[in-house]
């Protein structure tokens, strides 16, 4: 007999394991902190460590929206776009301070903060956050959506929609 | 000076001149503006239209100053322009007969100061947007006023 023909788990930890190691971010950059998120994806930092470097152009094909740098007013409704977009289930990460609060932009043009437009799942603080700050994000986003229920099957309560 | 030549010969067109590190600056009214800057393009070679803002002196009459920029390639030099303009009526001949390049910073100068260009037939916001009140570079546009154009959440 073979050695491990089954295995027994609780099915949120199964799904919440697979979803962890394959988070598709979609950098939704507009600011220098794109900067820093070209060098966290790439070689040095590698994002791929954790199953988290395959950005794709589309938010329909993504499920970590990572909203990198300032977002003016003239652009909110663009990301609130993107961000309806993206199907079920998404998280996002706010990467910076000018995405987290608004930075020290305090005037007519700029957001105060993403949060005021769309629901936020981390924050990551730093003008621009070195990369261990966003490697530690990820990996407590991780935590998160192992710890998280997720209702696959069609008799589960599903989760109210965040708006 | 190099431009003193210059200077001379534009006499009567403006109000008065100074030196700005070595960059002539020249004070005018505004009907002689587009006199002075067609001789200043056609005559010394100012082809470059460099940038149109402007500056708010809340405390003064008349209350803003509108600033030119001009680079002229054969000199290799720059001029700045000034024209005062009251608060009442703001109103600048446009520049877009003698520079295309005008068109778009004289919509950005009238988005941030409400200055208007008479001549410019396209004064629509070009970096803020549709339904924005006011003009935020104005010293009495309050500093941390937002106008949201997607609702906040609560």
């Amino acid at each position: 007999m073979a050695m491990m023909e089954y295995m027994t788990t609780k099915k949120d930890e199964l799904v919440g394991w697979m979803r962890k190691f394959s988070l598709f971010p979609y950098p939704f950059v507009t600011a220098c902190c794109g900067m820093e998120f070209m060098s966290v994806s790439s070689t040095l930092y590698d994002t791929d460590r954790f199953g988290a470097a395959l950005p794709r152009f589309t938010p329909r094909q993504s499920d970590l929206l990572m909203v990198v740098g300032t977002v003016s007013h003239k652009e909110a409704p663009i990301l609130k776009t993107v961000y309806e977009q993206m199907c079920e289930p998404k998280w996002v990460m706010a990467f910076g301070a000018c995405a987290t609060s608004g930075g020290f932009y305090r005037n007519y043009s700029v957001v105060q903060g993403i949060d005021k437009i769309i629901p936020v799942d981390i924050y990551v603080p730093g003008c621009p956050p070195r990369p261990e700050t966003v490697i530690d994000a990820i990996m407590m986003l991780q935590d998160k959506i192992a710890s998280d229920r997720h209702p696959i099957f069609p008799f589960e309560a599903q989760l109210p929609v965040k708006a | 000076m190099a431009y003193d030549a210059m200077l001379s010969d534009l006499r009567g067109l403006y109000e008065r001149s100074w030196d700005s590190f070595g960059m002539p600056v020249l004070e005018l009214r505004a009907d002689d503006l587009l006199t002075l800057v067609t001789r200043l393009r056609g005559e010394f070679g100012f082809s470059l239209f460099l940038d149109v803002t402007a500056i708010d002196y809340p405390e003064r009459s008349p209350r803003f100053d509108v600033v030119y920029h001009f680079y002229s390639r054969s000199r290799n030099g720059r001029i700045r322009l000034k024209v005062q303009v009251p608060e009442e009526r703001p109103a600048v001949p446009s520049l877009t007969e003698l520079y295309g390049s005008a068109r778009f910073m004289e919509r950005e100068a009238h988005d941030m100061y409400g200055i208007e260009f008479t001549g410019n037939d396209d004064l629509r916001p070009i970096l803020l947007y549709e339904g924005f009140v006011g003009h935020p570079l104005r010293k009495d546009y309050p500093m941390d006023m937002e106008q949201p154009i997607v609702t906040y959440r609560k």
